[in-house]
C-alpha cells in the first residue's frame, strides 16, 4: 500500500506527466494525440505513460492499430480511501454529539 | 484555452465512476435531533483538522436552506466556502456539494464537485438511523489538473496523495 502511494507521488512528481495527466481528463486519448498537445517527442510521452501506467494512474487498451490512454480508476482509490476514513472518524464523533445531547423524554 | 477542451469541457463524461462511500449508523436519538446536530450543530462534531482555510478553523457552517453556504471562519478574520447546499429537507435528508479540490482549496465549479446525501429514518423506539452516501468523486479527477498550483505552492497543503501518504505511514 504504501509502496503504491509512495510510486503514485513520484509519478505525478514530474511536469510533464502532470501535463499528460491534465490531457487524459478530457477524455481517452492515443500516444499521438496526446504528443501533438504537448511539447515533448512521441517516444517521450510513451515513456511517461509507462511510469504513469505502473503508477496505476493510468490504463491503456487496444483500438485497432493503436492503443488508447486513459486515466485509471485506481488512481482515484486515494480519494475514497481518505474520505472512507474521514466519514467513519466524523460520524462516530456526530453520533456522541447526538446521543450527548438528546433531551430524554421517557424515563 | 485550446480549441481541444473546447470540444471536450466536461470532465464528467470521460472519468471513470468510481463507488460512493456509504455510511450507516445507528444513533439513540429522534430524527428531528439528529438531523439538527448534523446540519445546526456541525460545529460541535466537526473534526478540526478538516478545513481548507490558511489558519486554524474557528467555526463551521451549513446555511439552512437549498442554495445555502457551507463554509468555516477562520483564526485570522477570513471564510472559506467548502461546500454548498443541494437539498434542504429537515428532518429526513440534506444534500451538500462537496466542493473541495484534492489540493485543500475551493471548487468553484458544481460540475466537478462530489456530493454528500444524508438521509435520517426512524427506527422506533427513540432510534435513527442515520445514512450517508458520498458520491460523484470521479468528478473530482485525480486531482492532476490542480496538482501543480498546490504542490508547487509554497506552504501549500499539499496534495490529497501526500496527506493519504503520510497517515498511511502513522
Amino acid at each position: 500500500m504504501q509502496t503504491y502511494q509512495s510510486a503514485q507521488l513520484d509519478a505525478l512528481g514530474d511536469a510533464t506527466r502532470r501535463a499528460i495527466v491534465e490531457r487524459l481528463l478530457d477524455g481517452p486519448q492515443s500516444v499521438g494525440a496526446l504528443a501533438r498537445r504537448l511539447p515533448v517527442s512521441r517516444p517521450a510521452v510513451s515513456q511517461h505513460l509507462r511510469v504513469l501506467k505502473q503508477a496505476r494512474l493510468v490504463s491503456d487498451a487496444a483500438a485497432g492499430t493503436q492503443r488508447i490512454y486513459a486515466l485509471d480508476p485506481a488512481g482515484f482509490e486515494t480519494l475514497r480511501s481518505y474520505l472512507d476514513r474521514f466519514w467513519d472518524g466524523a460520524l462516530a464523533a456526530f453520533q456522541q454529539e447526538v446521543e450527548r445531547t438528546q433531551p430524554r423524554k421517557r424515563r | 484555452m485550446t480549441p481541444e477542451r473546447i470540444a471536450h469541457p466536461d470532465p464528467t463524461l470521460s472519468a471513470p465512476a468510481i463507488a460512493p462511500v456509504r455510511k450507516t449508523i445507528r444513533v439513540h436519538a429522534d430524527v428531528a435531533h439528529a438531523f439538527d446536530v448534523f446540519t445546526a450543530g456541525i460545529d460541535r462534531w466537526w473534526p478540526r483538522s478538516h478545513h481548507i482555510g490558511q489558519s486554524p478553523m474557528t467555526r463551521i457552517i451549513v446555511e439552512p436552506h437549498a442554495g445555502g453556504r457551507c463554509y468555516s471562519e477562520q483564526e485570522d478574520g477570513t471564510e472559506c466556502d467548502w461546500g454548498s447546499v443541494l437539498a434542504w429537507e429537515p428532518p429526513h435528508r440534506v444534500v451538500l456539494a462537496w466542493r473541495i479540490t484534492s489540493q485543500w482549496r475551493f471548487e468553484p465549479e458544481l460540475a466537478r464537485s462530489s456530493e454528500v446525501e444524508v438521509r435520517f429514518t426512524p427506527e422506533g423506539d427513540g432510534m435513527t438511523r442515520v445514512d450517508l452516501e458520498h458520491r460523484h468523486l470521479e468528478r473530482h479527477g485525480p486531482g492532476a489538473d490542480r496538482m501543480r498550483a498546490g504542490v508547487d505552492a509554497p506552504g501549500g497543503w499539499g496534495s490529497l496523495l501526500e496527506l493519504f501518504v503520510a497517515e498511511a505511514a502513522r
